[in-house]
């Protein structure tokens, strides 16, 4: 054990290990942050879509589409969506996607690819949990924008979504965990994440034991700061049902 | 001011509304009085279409309101709704509740005509006869500091000041319907259409809630009021209609209606509520 711990302090301190982890940290919490936000923006679209009225027809083909898409991503695995995103998507369209980099801070194309699949994935799983959340609010609501003249998509924005959002928060802090934790499947496509950095290390020294320990650890930790950080969300989306 | 003609509504097969034909005057105040099912909620709900009728017409500011076609959403601003339940806007304080859709729409407008003086100016430049712009005096400060303005004054006509910036969850049932009235009065409209305001009060604030009705009444604003006040029915109606089996059984003035009514139904139910 002593030996296995000396060979880790040596590769993660000595020998800069700690860099390589610093960057799949920053692409873990990239791909997470910024697949939540495109799921988000995605899934608002999709729920508010499929709890239109549908006398239309335009609804009603924008309904299936949306069922379609979701019915794609949940059935599946993201490693899949990945795979095929990057290996059958991107060549046969042809398109190269760019690497954008400030100085030190470089983000390669294979990162890219896990932000736009992690999107993609996230928004048909927020779209379900924004339904769910849409239609939890009084239809009253709904009627009471309507009733002053707001159109429906401006009663949906400013009336019916923030109190939707208000009461799927702690489902989507779950939906925001699953996103960090299921980035280590990344490195399928040759993103560097946390995952992938720390099994390197393992990979060059032949010692895994300790590497995937603090891997572990780091993983709690982040989940467990963010997991802080909704319940004060919570608490500050809070303030209209309360007494003051 | 409203014009019904022959308006229908099926749910499904379920007919809830079997030809109605009436007309609302400028300053009218009708009272739609009636059984529960008899499709008088229905009726009012029809009327700004927050139920798309299924046949008929509403003539309103000189458009068909029951055509899909027609801007429903500019209607409704001159057609104030008051709901049984409420519907104050949960996610917002009482000031905001009020000054959403004015300051929302107007800005709107606001928006467009900037966007269309834009157009204008570009196609100016190649124009021989140059095209006027349009005139605009408002801004997005001015339009939400007169929406703020408005709003607090009717605040302080019902008393409720203090209560700017609290969340509607912290008010009684009487302070929100009261609220919603005048969040309704804000955007300055034609009509308003009373979806039985008193049903889901406590009865100590029933009297506050028809208090404001009255004083609105008085002040000449047209109104459709569904509700189960008899008393109040009489007192501030100019028109009574008893509905039954989703078509008007007999119209009238609250005299009529109240003291000789001649229909046997009418007769039936008013024996019925008034003991």
């Amino acid at each position: 054990m002593q030996t296995k711990i000396e060979t880790f302090i040596r590769v993660f301190i000595d020998e800069g290990g700690y860099r390589e982890v610093l960057v799949g940290l920053r692409n873990t919490l990239l791909i997470a942050v910024l697949g939540l936000l495109i799921g988000i923006v995605i899934g608002t679209v999709i729920a508010a879509i499929r709890v239109m009225p549908k006398y239309k027809r335009l609804p009603r083909v924008l309904d299936k589409i949306c069922q379609v898409y979701v019915g794609f991503f949940r059935g599946t695995p993201m490693v899949v969506q990945l795979l095929l995103f990057w290996y059958v998507l991107l060549p046969l369209m042809g398109v190269n996607l760019p690497a954008l980099s400030i100085g030190n801070f470089s983000i390669g194309p294979e990162v890219w690819a896990s932000i736009i699949v992690f999107g993609l994935n996230s928004g048909a799983y927020i779209s379900e949990i924004m339904r769910g959340g849409i239609l939890s609010v009084d239809y009253g609501q709904t009627e009471g924008g309507r009733s002053v003249g707001l159109s429906y998509g401006t009663t949906m924005m400013k009336i019916v979504i923030p109190q939707a959002v208000k009461n799927i928060l702690p489902t989507m802090g779950n939906e925001f965990i699953t996103l960090i934790k299921e980035t280590s499947v990344v490195s399928f496509i040759g993103a560097t994440d946390l995952y992938k950095t720390f099994n390197d290390m393992g990979s060059n020294t032949y010692e895994f034991m300790v590497p995937y320990l603090v891997m572990g650890m780091i993983y709690i930790v982040l989940v467990s700061v963010i997991a802080l950080g909704i319940k004060l969300m919570e608490r500050r989306l809070a303030r209209s049902d309360r007494n003051h | 001011m409203i014009e019904i003609i022959n308006l229908q509504k099926k749910f499904g097969e379920n007919v809830a509304l079997n030809g109605i034909t009436t007309t609302v005057k400028d300053g009218e105040k009708v009272v739609v009085i009636g059984p529960s099912g008899c499709g008088k909620s229905t009726f009012l709900r029809c009327l700004n279409c927050m139920e798309d009728p299924t046949g008929g017409s509403i003539i309103f500011g000189g458009e068909d309101l029951a055509d899909m076609r027609v801007d429903i959403n500019r209607h409704r601003e001159k057609m104030g709704m008051v709901f049984q339940q409420f519907n104050l806007f949960n996610n917002m304080t009482v000031l905001e509740n009020i000054m959403l859709a004015p300051v929302h729409l107007r800005t709107k407008r606001l928006k467009q005509a900037k966007r269309k003086n834009f157009g204008r100016k570009i196609a100016n430049l190649f124009r021989k006869e140059k095209k006027a712009l349009i005139e605009i005096t408002e801004t997005k400060a001015s339009i939400k500091k007169e929406a703020e303005e408005t709003a607090r004054k009717l605040l302080a006509r019902i008393g409720l000041e203090e209560k700017a910036d609290v969340y509607p969850a912290t008010l009684s049932g009487g302070q929100k319907q009261r609220i919603a009235i005048i969040r309704s009065l804000a955007m300055n409209p034609q009509v308003i259409l009373f979806d039985e305001p008193t049903s889901a009060l406590d009865p100590e604030m029933v009297g506050e809630v028809l208090d404001l009705i009255r004083e609105l009444a008085n002040e000449g604003m047209t109104m459709v009021i569904v509700t189960h006040e008899m008393g109040f029915a009489r007192e501030v109606a100019d028109r009574v209609i008893f509905m039954s089996d989703g078509v008007i059984t007999e119209e009238g003035t609250p005299a009529e209606i109240f003291d000789n009514p001649q229909n046997p139904r009418t007769q039936h139910f008013l024996r019925a509520v008034l003991h």
